[in-house]
């Protein structure tokens, strides 16, 4: 895709833009069509850029088509977020043209691309910029091939729907303008993006672009997708997890109807055949002897035990130090459970492989298959398609559905489409690692705080697909290698004046795979926190939202709390049995609160309503971020009830969702209302934001509810 | 092999199958039918959800011999030349995120509609709790259920919303 961009020579030099403060840089990569692509200015070469643009890193590229559609190509994935759909309102607004014109494309695994990891809720706080900038460039250049086709002056030109526009009625598709708009060499007017405050698609509530598609079932996830000849691929897997094949025997199975080949792969026995039901038959025929996994001797006691035991004694109180408040939780290994199962179709050649799969890291993908077919020196051989995924929540980070199937399909000699079973993806994934916590209070004579530390003993969480550089575009700064500790000290603070804050991560080794999972660590750490300050305001006879707001640092979060107060009417008379609780979190750009309503008079508690109040900045797709919100109140309100995963002698109980209690209708509250707060134009992230606070709230609720704090998660986990 | 027909989306169709081969692999693997997901495969989930005769089931665990002779509905068939009043609630509400459970939410729905053109919450919680969505879309599924009633009451279509 990236090599058809370069196969014409450039007309000028590169277009410097500033988007809040921020320069990107933007450049004509083809023509006769107009294609603008842009990057994200912090590293970018000062002079004599444009000679070596074929092989500059970028961050995406806009597209103007001779029939005059629009596509933007961006490396990103889509999983439900609704990215493209902001893409493409960005787009849309930037050009001036319809929403209904632009297509948004997934790029494909490419080292040119500057950050190609959907996650770190980072895709619209990274790419805004430079879609405005980008986008803002190729309206320049078509208004100024306008003015130079009818000899009249730029200025008095005018955009809408598609066209250029002249005082004196003639109108001009950018189809047609596109090849003139490649060529130009001088900009005529401005390639600034406009005032945020002119907007008149951005921060318009706006449905999904793909919602059509996914009502009638046109949508296609990579098993949907029309491979020629790929065929039904399983793999059987060990009862433990990280198991091995010790030996076996796939003569009943090679003689069942359908099948079309077994192998042997470094993660269990690898069956093709017709049809999956053919291929799950015989996968069930196979005779293997399993060695058990490094984490066999493992059940959750023994893992809460060693988390515990890594706390360590206190630290000294700070001076003056009347009284120690201290708080223990405990939070389970978590799955993700997308919906989509993790799957892959693999077309592996003698000296090429083309994949595809819902990656939310396709250069990651790319590597790991690379190396695992022996190319790890030519990892261009491996063409990695991303598809569109069903869910990700962090999952999609780690490729080794990519990796089998790419082996299996080398081993079969032909296309093979694997599908983890729901068993294989709940029982051989990767977790949310378990925790446990300690949190002490320090509290002077007079009731007031003088320390807060919070020490975490969490298994390592596994980062080695890295971050490219998101979290330098995010931070400002070059980091060096990206390992948990590091990642712990960048994203956990505490956001009130608690005097000497502390929070330390105790890594523990434990041979259970991980993966970062919906706002990694503050789904733990974030959530204990929130749940400590409201039993530090039990014991100090405060209200809730008093002592927060007494304490808060951020002047956003003091005005997304006043939101839910407000709005969820804090403190407002309620029959016994319900209560409220709130909590909060600045996090990615964003600041959020939580005003949860619950009622404990029943078998299991029940959330009533929600309310959400939310300081993302500049708001591109406000149905899209009450969307996010409210999905993600969902997965805190599973996790922090009833779903969480139980390890006995190193194998994983749950095995689908009869047993992975994840919420449905019945438990969902009737309303969640979500209200937007907007401090400034920044554009904050979203997709991980609404997690720690909704999860804190309803413990906060249900604490208040019932007189006592929980402190072991999931709450009706029988803890056997 | 026995062969086994029945009246797929309004066209009569025709598998060789084993007599106990789910009817999913027989959608997907053998009639290119993929708007019917698989998400656990032991009637857990609901990605699959589609109807029989008008009733909403499971195609993942539903033999292929015990559906002959009768008419399946998937998603795909489900709105014929445009699009069906829960289809359109569901573009309204804007209720998808990832999508993949939305073709079984669907087809629930539709068939929780066509018994009670007016369903309470609770009616909604007992016909709709037996699907799943990881993304947490209930309040919006909620919402598009309501909707889809009312214009199905009125007789009319819901609009596509806002887009």
């Amino acid at each position: 895709m990236l090599s058809r961009m370069a196969d014409r020579p450039r007309q000028n030099e590169p277009v410097s833009v500033v988007v809040d403060r921020r320069r990107f840089l933007t450049w004509v990569v083809a023509s006769p069509a107009l294609v603008v692509a842009a990057r994200l200015g912090l590293d970018v070469p000062e002079a004599g850029a444009a000679e070596a643009q074929e092989e500059t890193a970028l961050n995406l590229y806009i597209a103007i088509q001779p029939d005059g559609r629009v596509v933007t190509t961006l490396p990103r994935t889509e999983m439900g977020q609704g990215i493209t759909t902001g893409v493409a309102m960005l787009t849309a607004e930037e050009l001036d043209t319809r929403l209904e014109s632009v297509d948004v494309r997934t790029a494909d695994a490419d080292p040119r691309w500057v950050i190609q990891l959907t996650g770190m809720s980072s895709t619209m706080r990274y790419l805004a910029g430079p879609i405005r900038a980008a986008a803002a460039t190729a309206r320049a250049r078509l208004v100024t091939a306008a003015a130079n086709r009818w000899h009249v002056l730029a200025h008095t030109l005018t955009t809408a729907h598609g066209e250029v526009i002249a005082p004196d009625g003639r109108r001009a598709g950018y189809g047609e303008l596109a090849g003139d708009a490649a060529r130009v060499l001088l900009l005529l007017v401005s390639p600034a993006p406009k005032d945020p405050s002119t907007y008149t698609v951005v921060g318009q509530p706006t449905g999904r672009i793909d919602a059509r598609d996914i009502v009638t079932g046109a949508a296609r996830y990579t098993l949907d997708l029309d491979v020629p000849e790929a065929v039904p691929l399983v793999v059987a897997r060990p009862p433990t997890l990280r198991g091995t094949v010790r030996d076996f025997d796939a003569s009943a199975a090679l003689a069942m109807p359908g099948v079309l080949g077994v192998t042997r792969l470094p993660t269990g026995i690898a069956v093709a055949a017709h049809t999956y039901a053919h291929a799950l038959a015989a996968r069930d025929a196979l005779r293997i002897s399993w060695a058990p996994g490094p984490a066999s001797h493992l059940s959750d006691a023994d893992i809460r035990n060693r988390l515990r035991d890594a706390i360590g004694a206190r630290p000294l109180p700070p001076l003056f130090t009347a009284r120690t408040l201290e708080g223990r939780f405990d939070f389970p290994y978590l799955a993700h459970a997308p919906m989509e199962t993790q799957s892959c179709v693999a077309r592996v050649t003698e000296d090429r492989a083309e994949l595809w799969l819902g990656a939310q890291d396709p250069k990651f993908a790319q590597r790991e298959v690379a190396e695992a077919l022996g190319w790890a020196l030519t990892p261009h051989r491996v063409t990695v398609h991303t598809a569109r995924a069903g869910g990700g929540f962090g999952r999609r980070f780690f490729a080794e559905a990519a990796v089998e199937a790419a082996l299996a399909s080398r081993a079969l000699g032909r296309p093979v489409k694997l599908m983890w079973t729901r068993n294989d993806d709940m029982r051989h994934g990767r977790y949310r690692p378990a925790s446990h916590h300690r949190i002490l209070a320090y509290l002077g004579a007079n009731g007031s705080i003088l320390g807060w530390n919070h020490r975490a003993a969490i298994p390592t969480v596994e980062f080695p697909h890295g971050f490219g550089d998101a979290l330098t575009a995010i931070l400002g700064t070059v980091l060096p290698e990206v390992t948990s500790q590091v990642f712990f000290e960048l994203t956990q603070h505490v956001p009130y004046r608690f005097g000497w804050v502390s929070q330390e991560l105790r890594e523990v080794s434990i041979p259970i795979p991980t993966a970062s999972f919906r706002s990694v660590f503050t789904s733990q750490v974030g959530v204990a926190n929130e749940v400590f300050v409201d039993q530090l305001a039990r014991e100090l006879g405060r209200d809730p939202v008093e002592l927060r707001r007494s304490q808060l640092k951020s002047a956003r979060l003091q005005a997304v709390l006043d939101k839910v107060v407000l709005e969820g009417q804090w403190g407002r008379a309620l029959p016994p049995g319900v209560a409220q609780g709130v909590a909060v979190l600045e996090e990615w750009d964003s600041a959020v609160a939580h005003l949860v309503e619950v009622d404990v008079t029943g078998a299991a508690p029940r959330v009533l309503r929600v309310v959400i109040a939310a300081d993302v900045g500049l708001p591109i797709n406000p149905k899209s971020i009450e969307a996010q919100l409210q999905g993600a109140a969902i997965d805190a309100f599973s996790t922090t009830l009833s779903a969480g995963i139980h390890i006995d002698s190193g194998a994983v109980r749950e095995g689908s969702f009869a047993d992975y209690l994840w919420h449905r209708m019945k438990h969902a509250p009737a309303e969640i209302s979500v209200h937007l707060v907007r401090s400034d134009d920044r554009v904050g992230g979203v997709g991980e934001l609404g997690y720690p606070s909704a999860a804190a709230a309803l413990t906060n609720a249900i604490a208040r509810a019932a007189g006592t704090m929980p402190t072991r998660f999931p709450l009706l986990d029988p803890g056997v | 092999m026995p062969a086994y027909q029945f009246i797929l989306n309004g066209q009569t169709v025709s598998v060789e199958a084993p007599a106990d081969l789910p009817l999913l692999w027989a959608l997907r693997d053998m009639l290119g039918v993929t708007g019917p997901k698989y998400g656990c495969g032991v009637g857990v989930c609901g990605a699959c959800t589609s109807h029989l005769e008008g009733e909403a089931f499971r195609p993942c665990i539903q033999p292929v011999s015990g559906v002959a002779g009768t008419r399946v509905t998937t998603i795909e068939g489900l709105g014929g030349e445009g699009l069906h009043p829960v289809q359109q609630a569901w573009i309204a509400e804007d209720v998808a995120q990832c999508g993949f459970c939305q073709p079984g939410q669907i087809m629930a729905a539709v068939a929780l509609l066509r018994k009670n053109l007016d369903p309470s919450d609770a009616d909604i919680d007992a016909a709709m709790s037996d699907n799943v969505c990881r993304c947490g879309t209930y309040v919006r599924i909620r919402a598009a259920i309501k909707r889809a009633a009312r214009a199905l009451r009125e007789g009319g279509a819901t609009g596509e919303g806002s887009r």
